[in-house]
């Protein structure tokens, strides 16, 4: 079971409507991921918090279909 | 989730300072992911503790639940959750992690 790099990507579009989603697809076997999340919507937000999110936004494929994603949230700079 | 499975994962995070859930051991982990939160644990130098999900469905679906996080390893300090192997990462790279332990009497300071 895999996922494409592009649904990913808009599932957390979907989610996070304001976010820059980077994808990276680690080993090249579209089922080892890494996501780089970039939205204001994190600020003031824990790193579980901002993770918590962009989990939502995957919903129950993340650990299901979508087994490997490495995953980091970042604030927009000023 | 049972109410049995609540309390055996509730006693689990007590149980020990730092206790890590994860897919196979310390020695043999299962996955990239796990294998990363051992060897951060071990370059900070701190006892730990780890229960291995894949042994125990129950507690690999409960945990999820128990934590509100989709994915393994996890990684609690006190009963606390700290969050996953990114989490742990970053929290290395910028020395919290190393902090939280300090702070908690975990490992000494120097």
């Amino acid at each position: 079971m895999a996922m494409d790099a592009h649904e990913i990507e808009m599932l957390i579009r979907a989610g996070l409507p304001d976010a820059s989603v980077e994808i990276t697809d680690l080993a090249g076997d579209g089922d080892h991921y890494a996501a780089r999340v970039t939205s204001a919507s994190f600020r003031g937000q824990s790193r579980l918090q901002q993770q918590r999110a962009v989990y939502a936004a995957l919903g129950d494929r993340m650990g299901g279909v979508l087994h490997a994603l490495q995953l980091t949230t970042a604030i927009p700079q000023e | 989730m049972s109410d049995d499975t609540q309390v055996r994962l509730a006693s689990l995070v007590e149980g020990a300072d730092v206790m890590l859930f994860m897919k196979g051991s310390p020695l043999f982990p299962q996955c990239g992911f796990s294998s990363r939160a051992i060897a951060i644990l071990q370059h900070l130098g701190t006892e730990f503790e780890s229960v291995d999900v894949l042994q125990d469905q129950d507690v690999r679906q409960g945990i999820k639940a128990f934590s509100d996080w989709p994915t393994i390893p996890q990684l609690y300090v006190k009963g606390e959750f700290i969050g996953g192997s990114d989490i742990m990462m970053e929290m290395y790279e910028s020395g919290e992690l190393k902090e939280l332990l300090v702070e908690k009497g975990i490992v000494p300071a120097a």
